[in-house]
């Protein structure tokens, strides 16, 4: 049993990191209809970020937020006008093409340009153990879930409580009859490309200490990002947060009690049944087809 | 416009006999290595380009195809029996594939089919017994035709063509026929295709099943030329490589996967020693394209055409009414 809550707490760790990448993911999705394919490259690009930081001389806490400056503009300004603007009319494909090769671009020019080695990422945790109950865990993965989780509802308080939230969500549902009402369109998307960023920049600093900054450390990250997203539900900003925790938790689970080899099939497997018997996901609305 | 476009084939048909004449051992390999591609990736081009199915999933059945002959003939198979079984194999899959695809589509299919190819490489990787894990399979031998062994490379070479344009032809009468609208219709518009009485069902399976036994034909010709397999070709990434190799040619165009296999295998082949700014360059491209040419390299000659319509058309127009101006 404390096998069982040890590997249970360590999965919401790693879950509440998917849940980032996925509530950037869905929010993208919500507002302009874009499907990040550079999802996880968009967490890599940021950990080599502060490690340059960091190696300048600057504190962590600082290189973060210098990180998340250089992120916004460059992950959310640059991307939304230099890819997703000129792509919008033209549908989704087009736009999920355009982010593959930007993820291809990204993980091939950092190691060309950059280092294919991985890098030791400094921890915002000191290294130290609880017992809660019998049970193990490690401070840092306490503190892993714990920011993630305050990320996550600080995203969504801002979304339902503020009026530039509700805007942005006024956005995301009809961007016409917001428009209509005065919204400043244009701003709120990129509000959402500006939220993707740091929320990017955060997974990474809560990914790197654990997993190493690694040119190609996006490539996993953000598939598990995308099934996080599509099992809790697409159009739901809640759902990425429970995909996220339930792939990181059955991905512990299975890899402890089915098979190691086999943990990267547990996202899959639990993302085709979901989109075989509730393809809007878990928490996610219908949407009707058009002809 | 027709008569040219024969022309340049021929040419280019002359050019592929020929030319491993003058070229080396490796440079003979490498177009080899070209043509299994352009098999592969015309089985995607179906897929994909004619059908409207974003599968993201097909170094998958690539992986199988190459796995079924490897493992075949080291159990003492024949080669002539090996691929038509990997072209089977991969249908039956291809099919049961396509059944998500009746339930979702675009996004969703698209990560449900790279979720299949993840599943596939994992058993390719763990499952030592049948596979050789990440071992592999090594010393997969190369077939005989009537006695004439394919050993060399330059046999084999040969031995590919004939296979890519036996499969080539068979695709094209495929597309001509009433099978070749139905995939279309289904890509431009499925809910109309269906009211007009398309069996859309039948149809999505079997543009799933078809573009398999592609990939597995062309796994099965892989395996037996770069004669050690295992399982990191047949990975999530070959297959987005696939699909875009597969858009930068242009979907839905007959010699999209030529040119896409080209750009995708060809030129990175050779110019290996930058393969990381290599692969920089591609994503770029590939970015900047669905910018500027989404249809892929093989629309570049329609676009000149409609631009050159349209200017005719507005110099008509424009003379249509000076005419009507001198008249008043």
């Amino acid at each position: 049993m404390t096998d069982f809550l040890q590997l249970f707490f360590s999965g919401m760790a790693t879950g509440s990191i998917y849940a980032l990448a996925a509530l950037g993911f869905t929010l993208l999705w919500q507002a302009s209809g874009t499907i990040n394919f550079a999802q996880g490259e968009f967490v890599m690009l940021p950990a080599f970020i502060m490690i340059a930081f960091v190696s300048a001389g600057l504190p962590l806490l600082a290189a973060f937020l210098a990180a998340c400056l250089v992120a916004v503009f460059l992950l959310g300004w640059v991307f939304k006008r230099g890819v997703v603007d000129p792509l919008f009319k033209y549908g989704m494909m087009p736009i999920v093409v355009a982010t593959i090769g930007l993820s291809i671009a990204m993980r091939n020019g950092m190691r060309a340009g950059y280092s294919a080695e991985a890098y030791p990422f400094p921890s915002l945790f000191p290294y130290e153990l609880f017992k809660v109950a019998g049970v193990t865990v490690t401070l840092s993965d306490v503190g892993t879930f714990a920011v993630a989780l305050v990320l996550v509802l600080a995203t969504q308080a801002f979304l339902a409580r503020t009026v530039t939230g509700r805007a942005m969500q006024a956005v995301a549902q009809n961007s016409e009859s917001a428009s209509v009402l005065g919204i400043n369109v244009p701003r709120m998307i990129f509000y959402t490309f500006a939220i993707n960023a740091v929320l990017a920049v955060s997974a990474a600093l809560l990914v790197a200490p654990t997993y190493l900054a690694k040119f190609d450390m996006g490539e996993s990250l953000g598939t598990k990002a995308f099934f996080a997203a599509i099992i809790g539900g697409f159009n739901n900003s809640r759902g990425a947060l429970l995909g996220g925790l339930i792939v990181g938790v059955s991905e512990n689970l299975a890899a402890a009690y089915i098979s190691p080899s086999y943990k990267d099939a547990v996202a899959l497997v639990i993302f085709m049944v979901v989109i075989l018997f509730k393809p809007q996901g878990l928490l996610g609305r219908k949407e009707e087809r058009k002809v | 416009m027709k008569k040219s476009a024969l022309g340049l084939g021929l040419l280019a048909l002359l050019v592929l006999l020929v030319a491993p004449q003058f070229l080396k051992n490796y440079g003979i390999y490498l177009l080899t290595y070209w043509l299994v591609f352009i098999i592969a990736t015309m089985g995607l081009n179906l897929t994909v380009g004619y059908a409207g199915q974003k599968s993201l999933g097909h170094a998958a059945f690539f992986g199988i195809g190459a796995y079924t002959v490897a493992i075949l003939l080291k159990a003492g198979v024949s080669f002539w029996l090996g691929l038509p079984a990997a072209a089977l194999i991969c249908f039956v899959v291809g099919i049961i594939l396509g059944f998500p695809a009746l339930r979702v589509q675009t996004i969703y299919l698209a990560f449900a089919t790279l979720g299949f190819n993840t599943a596939v490489w994992l058993v390719m990787r763990n499952e030592e017994w049948l596979t050789g894990g990440t071992f592999g399979i090594n010393n997969i031998a190369r077939p005989s035709v009537f006695g004439a062994s394919l050993d060399g490379n330059l046999a084999y070479y040969y031995f590919t063509l004939v296979m890519a344009l036996l499969l080539a032809a068979l695709l094209w009468g495929l597309l001509r026929g009433p099978w070749g609208k139905a995939f279309t219709a289904l890509r431009d518009n499925p809910i109309r295709a269906e009211s007009l009485g398309v069996d859309t069902r039948a149809y999505t399976l079997l543009s799933f099943a078809i573009g398999a036994a592609y990939a597995g034909v062309a796994g099965g010709l892989f395996a037996s030329l770069v004669q050690y397999i295992e399982p990191g070709p047949f990975a999530v990434g070959s297959s987005i490589m696939m699909y875009l190799m597969v858009v930068v040619g242009g979907p839905g165009y007959f010699f999209g996967p030529v040119l896409g296999a080209a750009v995708g295998v060809l030129l990175p082949e050779w110019l290996r020693f930058a393969q990381a700014w290599y692969l920089f360059v591609f994503g770029v491209v590939v970015v900047l394209m669905m910018i500027w040419l989404p249809d892929g390299l093989l629309s570049i000659p329609d676009r000149i055409r409609a631009r050159k319509q349209s200017r005719l058309a507005s110099e008509t127009r424009a003379k249509a009414a000076q005419a009507a101006g001198a008249k008043a």
